[in-house]
């Protein structure tokens, strides 16, 4: 889910520092609150009088969920805009209400970016919609994402990713090494396989911020505490330290390919073995089925390696959900869709179509856990992936400017890929420019 | 201040009248150097033969890359052919995928460079005639303001830009893109320069004398004459609307309106997207087609570009 692109995000720091001169990126000037009331009975008024609805999204299942529901309401026209994929969507959105002008009905947002727009109130508070007593349908790590550290519902939760292993059975097998359950016996693995063949890597890694919150989250390590616009950046925990000890010998042993994720480098290193496993978000079926077609059948699905040995702990990586800008138009209409297509019979459409969901329910149905990978060689999959998105702490919080901080990520972190620089170290500057950034924007920042 | 003079007059006054020898003379030994034996160098012929290595083999790349598969291009080599020849498929897979709208992108991608780059080069050439022969009050203060708008890039005007349109309610139109592919301070120079060689003013003054009114002069006296700058700018502004990307990202949100380059990039990303399909060999083709044109323009245009751009430099 993640993407990687410096020169894309380089672009993208400029239109928004740009962005943030002109409006002041955060106001939100029209000074009311963003609670809004509508009923049930609202709802059923809008659907019937039907209307067009703009969803800026680029996640693939929708278009079916979007069809599914014009057919089920006939004065009702989706207008499925893919405006760019996560960050450049959030740009293409931060522009549009710069600007006022143009701003989608309903619009998908990742949890990590979530804060950035509920704390500047841009998105409309569903609590009014009677979002709340969806709480308990959807699983707790996504649920405490649209609620972005805050007390509102800010958008309804679309899909999850609760991490696993994903490993290349047929490496493995070869070298005769153990699927790692534990990050202990995975650097073990690490140095076996790179031994047994010098080309193969246990995984690939240049430095991700998705990647590395997640870890942090999962070692539980809470670097960000947001109170409203009061914020505390803090790397230095214990949680931190088990991440950062463990990782800096992967990367001091040169243990990790030095293959950026997302690129057809990786995807090649995916499909001929060169590299083994992936700690990643449940939704990475679809991709590896779609990307990697010829390793068909090499690869499972292990739990997630654990810090302590027997342990059950578990974190997000990426998923997203689906919210109403405040500039939307059409409220009631816009809420009747979110609700089909992540509480209602659009849930069950996107899992036909290999997403996954975020709706316990789902997690939990026999027909969901029976469900055999023929990827994974016929894998129940599912069952460790429900077994994760149980396990997922829920006090977890990103930065209300989590966009900004990934963005430079590479630039602070990513160092120590790539110099002398630890990743302790790395860390601390990444805690530097985000207390520095976080300041200049008005926010009260802790270190 | 009196020597050069000196020497000047004493070399006009010895050419002409100077030994009969001396001419032919240093014709042949011009020619030595030149076109009968021209002088090797291997260092030279190494620094040319990396360079043109260097630009062709990303073409090469590029022309096998699009005859194989998805997953032909993660298990060969790069250079070289996949078992499975996929080109026509993927063509093929190109024009149908998502509906066809690779079509749509492409007739987009005409439609901002015909009206993009074809009213840039009216209007440069317009406005570089009008700066080159005619005399009028401020015309130092156009060529400083020429001269700045040539140095700043299009994309640090994007995002003013792009508030300007949106407070004009022109975003995610096609207008958008083509009003500010408009301008081109390049061309205009360009034109400028070429109109200010290429158009004596003796001859306007002798199509004046015979009747003609301002209009009818550009256009039947200058136009042609102007013809090999006009190519010349147009193949410039052309390049620069078909490459054009950060404009159209800011611009259009809709991809509906999105030229190849935005389109092209929208395919590349959602193989780094949860559930999306990587769909590295349809972008791969599609980037080949998409160059097709701006060769095949290259080639048939070029001798006119060519003269265009030595234009001025021997004096006849």
């Amino acid at each position: 889910m993640p993407k990687h692109s410096r020169r894309l995000l380089r672009g993208i720091g400029l239109v928004c520092a740009l962005a943030l001169g002109a409006t002041a990126c955060g106001g939100s000037d029209d000074g009311g609150s963003s609670q809004k009331s509508v009923s049930e009975a609202d709802i059923q008024a809008a659907l019937e009088e039907g209307g067009t609805l703009t969803v800026w999204a680029w996640e693939p299942t929708l278009k079916q969920v979007a069809a599914d529901f014009e057919k089920k309401h006939p004065g009702v026209k989706v207008d499925l805009v893919n405006a760019g994929t996560n960050a450049d969507q959030y740009t293409a959105l931060q522009n549009a209400i710069s600007a006022k002008k143009g701003v989608p009905d309903i619009a998908q947002i990742e949890y990590y970016a979530m804060g950035q727009y509920a704390l500047t109130e841009q998105l409309t508070d569903l609590k009014g919609f009677g979002a709340e007593k969806l709480s308990a349908k959807f699983s707790p790590g996504p649920w405490n994402g649209v609620k972005a550290g805050g007390d509102g519902v800010y958008a309804l939760p679309m899909d999850s990713g609760p991490m696993a292993l994903f490993y290349n059975k047929k490496v493995f097998d070869k070298y005769d090494i153990k699927v790692p359950t534990t990050w202990a016996e995975y650097l073990d693995a690490a140095r076996d396989l790179h031994e047994a063949d010098p080309k193969a890597y246990i995984t690939a890694d240049t430095g991700d911020a998705g990647f590395a919150t997640s870890m942090l989250w999962q070692a539980g390590s809470r670097p960000y505490t947001v109170d409203g616009t009061k914020v505390r950046i803090d790397f230095s925990d214990q949680g931190a330290k088990r991440f950062t000890d463990t990782w800096q010998k992967l990367i001091d042993e040169k243990l990790l390919a030095p293959v950026t994720s997302w690129t057809d480098d990786w995807y090649k290193g995916l499909g001929d073995g060169t590299i083994a496993t992936l700690a990643t978000g449940a939704w990475m079926p679809a991709n590896l089925a779609s990307g990697v077609k010829d390793a068909a059948g090499d690869w499972r699905v292990a739990p997630l390696p654990q810090w302590t040995a027997g342990g059950g702990a578990s974190a997000e990586n990426g998923g997203s959900a689906l919210a109403l800008p405040e500039l939307g138009k059409n409220e009631a209409l816009a809420y009747a869709f979110v609700e089909y297509a992540n509480a209602g019979e659009g849930v069950q459409t996107r899992l036909d179509n290999g997403a996954f969901p975020a709706t316990t329910a789902d997690l939990q149905s026999t027909k969901f856990q029976d469900t055999a990978f023929p990827y994974f060689g016929g894998q129940k999959a599912n069952k460790i992936f429900a077994e994760s998105a149980a396990n997922v702490a829920d006090d977890w919080s990103y930065l209300p400017y989590q966009v900004y901080a990934n963005s430079i990520f590479n630039d602070t972190v990513g160092k120590a890929y790539v110099s002398d620089t630890t990743l302790t170290e790395g860390l601390k500057s990444w805690q530097e420019a985000s207390v520095k950034y976080g300041a200049e924007q008005g926010f009260t920042v802790e270190k | 201040m009196t020597s050069p003079v000196v020497t000047v007059s004493e070399r006009s006054a010895t050419a002409p009248s100077g030994t009969p020898g001396s001419v032919p003379r240093l014709r042949t030994s011009r020619r030595r150097h030149s076109t009968d034996k021209p002088r090797r160098s291997v260092l030279l012929t190494v620094l040319t033969s990396l360079v043109l290595l260097y630009s062709l083999v990303p073409l090469i790349w590029l022309a096998i890359s699009a005859t194989k598969t998805q997953e032909g291009l993660s298990r060969s080599f790069g250079l070289w052919f996949d078992g499975d020849f996929a080109l026509w498929d993927n063509i093929s897979q190109t024009f149908t995928y998502d509906d066809g709208v690779f079509a749509r992108w492409l007739l987009n991608t005409l439609l901002y460079v015909g009206l993009g780059a074809g009213g840039a080069t009216f209007l440069a050439v317009l406005g570089g005639y009008a700066l080159a022969k005619f005399d009028f009050p401020g015309r130092r203060a156009v060529f400083a303001v020429v001269i700045g708008a040539v140095a700043v890039p299009g994309t640090a005007l994007a995002v003013p830009t792009f508030l300007m349109f949106s407070n004009m309610g022109l975003t995610n139109t096609p207008w958008a893109v083509v009003i500010p592919s408009l301008i081109s301070p390049f061309g205009l120079y360009l034109m400028w320069v070429f109109a200010t060689e290429a158009v004596p003013t003796e001859l306007m003054e002798a199509a004046r004398i015979d009747g003609a009114g301002e209009v009818r002069t550009f256009f039947q006296v200058a136009l042609p004459l102007l013809a090999p700058g006009i190519v010349t700018v147009l193949l410039f502004t052309m390049v620069a609307t078909w490459n054009n990307y950060f404009l159209p990202l800011v611009m259009l949100k809709d991809p509906d309106w999105y030229p190849l380059t935005l389109g092209l990039n929208s395919w590349n990303a959602q193989a780094a997207t949860a559930g999306g399909e990587a769909v590295f060999n349809l972008v791969v083709t599609g980037s080949l087609i998409t160059i097709l044109p701006l060769i095949a323009a290259f080639l048939l245009l070029q001798r006119y570009w060519q003269s265009g751009l030595a234009a001025g430099s021997v004096k006849e």
